[in-house]
């Protein structure tokens, strides 16, 4: 036994591990979050655009010896690239976009991009350097690696700049009107396909984010969208779909919950705990912890 | 005249099928049934490569004693029903005279009573140990596949040669994983070990830390991480980040350079037990596996450009051990049977010994103990 033994020890490196999970389902509900905002579906290629800006680092880190912040850079640039033609080629030509019928396509969508990345990049695990190095820092006696430190920092930025961009700029109001009303958002001059396609970049923007950051600690394969999305999504439900703070939040919260219960209670339901909680919170509060439940009655789905 | 048109035409399609499966009438027909692809296809598509490259170099050199070698191989998608279909379909469609497969423990159980009951031998790649036991209900049935019992062996041998007797556990939750479990806690007592923390994770896992505190609470002197899944190289690192300096043992299922690269310097040092294969450049010469080693080795890094595996060796094995009893009785299924029942071979996996009360033909002796050193796998010197 080392001196790092102790109760305290052990909640402190529970919740450093499940703020690091959490902040990647959160990431992955902002995404979620926006796409819902400006069209009203949930985008089930999500966590195939995290495990596109995964696998993307690799292969640019890995194979072509970028430097990191370059690669960082070319991935988040191609996945935003990815997003708008995903928008242009599937969903901006549907004559009668109802909900069910987009959320069908971003599901085939999924299948595509899951498919495409299995041919290109094998099926086997990838894996990539940490940004500064696998040695853990002491914290209170916790270890914590610096690709945490950097997730928990790329986290903030984030959420900063969403706030920023959403508050302060002329594009980010726009878009905050047409997800309150889309109707009234372009009868005062929006162009709300604009607005649907810059929510897709930005999405994916952000999945290739969270995909980046994580990967040197989770490594990425071609089948990780799923369950990235799974998470994801749940985060996004229980923080109240369409409210991107109450998912970071959520998505935080989730991780945590996971982690303290694979720790505390069985590592064997660690899934199992944080899907219980997530029913749970949905019985008593349908429209998420954040949600409105006046704001949810009127949207379709 | 129409009519009659079309029906020389169906004349002439049905000579012209019938010619292309009866071309080579004494053509021996062998059946492959593998998890070429699925979540099982990294033990499939080496097991499919393998078999090809001997048929081959087999057909190459005039067939076995003349006869050509037909694979017919399957894809079972590591999916049971997939494999009881697919072997279904080599005996009643294709008629080989042997199966060779599957990949998995799981789906080798679910084609047993298939080629039990149609009385054509099957060499599963598999290693779970029911899949031969009890032999009076396997008459059909040989494996190639290492017991998992006699890996746990190695290393608690090696434990007790190291005073190490309190241990935690960790292992997946897959079929690999849970046999293995399985295994570890029933043999840990025959060598005084005992298991004081026993926690898993899943396939999907991407960080063991709650379990390795857990283990560490416990004050366990080693751990054992069994399991099959690129997951697994991430045990390495969270032991690495907290500081958990304890002995890290890997299943055979760690086997695999990959996961060894995935988990970089954190895997230094650790010791797990493997098929020679995996550190033949490290193995003494005069070692009588040497030869068929590095031959394997050579043949099928060159062809397919990639690092060969214990997996790929199984269907090698297999494959060989099949041949071989075709050379000596031909492909009559009964007589292939009691052939291979009294087959000495020295193989990829080991040196097979055959008989009427072992279907698997390994011992543990078959397992070599490993370890990482610099990135590479080299057998383990104490």
């Amino acid at each position: 036994m080392n001196h790092t033994d102790g109760a305290f020890v052990d909640v402190l490196q529970f919740l450093i591990m499940g703020i690091q999970r959490g902040s990647i389902y959160a990431m992955v509900a902002m995404g979620f979050n926006m796409i819902y905002n400006a069209t009203g579906i949930i985008n089930f290629a999500q966590g195939e655009f995290v495990v596109l800006g995964g696998l993307m680092m690799v292969t640019l880190t890995m194979a072509y010896n970028l430097s990191i912040v370059f690669a960082f850079i070319l991935t988040v640039l191609f996945l935003i690239i990815a997003g708008i033609l995903m928008e242009r080629l599937t969903i901006n030509p549907v004559k009668q976009p109802t909900v069910l019928r987009l959320i069908i396509i971003t599901i085939a969508v999924s299948i595509i991009i899951k498919g495409a990345a299995m041919v290109f990049w094998g099926k086997g695990s990838h894996y990539m350097r940490h940004f500064s190095g696998t040695e853990s820092l002491d914290f209170y006696g916790a270890r914590i690696l610096p690709q945490t430190l950097w997730i928990f920092a790329i986290l903030f930025f984030v959420v900063v700049a969403y706030i920023l961009f959403f508050n302060y700029t002329m594009t980010g109001k726009c878009m905050r009107a047409c997800a309150i009303n889309r109707d009234a958002a372009r009868l005062a001059g929006i162009n709300d396909r604009k607005m649907v396609m810059l929510s897709f970049a930005l999405s994916a923007g952000i999945g290739a984010i969270a995909g980046i950051i994580i990967t040197p600690i989770i490594q990425m394969d071609y089948a990780r969208g799923a369950m990235l999305g799974l998470k994801g999504f749940g985060a996004a439900v229980l923080g109240g779909l369409g409210n991107s703070m109450g998912a970071v939040v959520a998505g935080v919260l989730l991780g945590i919950l996971e982690a303290m219960g694979a720790g505390y209670i069985s590592s064997h339901y660690m899934d199992a705990i944080a899907l219980v909680i997530l029913l749970f919170v949905l019985f008593i509060r349908p429209s998420g912890i954040f949600g409105s439940s006046e704001a949810m009655r009127l949207k379709e789905f | 005249m129409k009519r009659i048109l079309i029906l020389v035409c169906l004349c002439a399609a049905m000579v012209f099928s019938a010619s292309t499966i009866y071309a080579n009438p004494e053509a021996y027909h062998v059946g492959c049934a593998f998890a070429v692809t699925g979540k099982a296809s990294w033990l499939g598509e080496p097991e499919r490569n393998t078999v090809e490259m001997i048929a081959k170099q087999i057909n190459d050199n005039g067939g076995i004693n003349g006869h050509p070698l037909v694979l017919h191989i399957e894809d079972t998608q590591g999916d049971n029903t997939r494999a009881v279909n697919a072997v279904k379909k080599l005996i009643k469609k294709d008629k080989v005279c042997a199966i060779i497969g599957t990949s998995r423990s799981g789906t080798s159980m679910a084609a047993i009573p298939v080629a039990t009951q149609s009385e054509i031998p099957m060499i599963s790649c598999a290693s779970a140990a029911v899949i031969t036991t009890p032999v009076e209900q396997r008459k059909w049935i040989f494996k190639v596949g290492p017991d998992d019992s006699d890996a746990a062996r190695n290393i608690f041998e090696h434990m007790n040669a190291h005073d190490i007797n309190k241990i935690g556990i960790l292992t997946g939750t897959t079929g690999f994983g849970a046999a293995g479990r399985e295994q570890l806690k029933e043999i840990a007592g025959e060598y005084g070990i005992e298991i004081i923390a026993d926690e898993t994770y899943n396939p999907t896992d991407t960080d063991m830390t709650a379990q390795l505190i857990s283990i560490r609470k416990t004050g366990a002197q080693a751990v054992i991480n069994w399991s099959i899944v690129p997951a697994q190289s991430i045990v390495s690192q969270n032991m690495q980040q907290l500081k958990l300096t304890i002995p890290l043992y890997q299943s055979h299922g760690f086997a695999n350079i990959k996961y060894a690269e995935a988990a970089g310097d954190s895997a230094e040092g650790c010791i797990f037990p493997a098929g020679r294969i995996m550190a033949v450049d490290t193995l003494s010469d005069d070692h009588p596996q040497k030869a068929p080693l590095t031959e394997y080795k050579k043949a099928y890094e060159s062809t397919y450009n990639e690092h060969v595996s214990t997996f790929g060796g199984h269907a090698y094995d297999a494959l060989w051990i099949l041949v071989n009893a075709l050379k000596k009785v031909g492909d009559d299924p009964a007589k292939l049977r009691d052939e291979l029942e009294n087959t000495t071979f020295v193989g990829v996996g080991g040196i097979f010994e055959y008989s009427e009360k072992d279907h698997c033909g390994l011992d543990k002796d078959d397992f070599a103990l490993l370890t990482v050193k610099d990135g590479k796998f080299v057998v383990l010197k104490d």
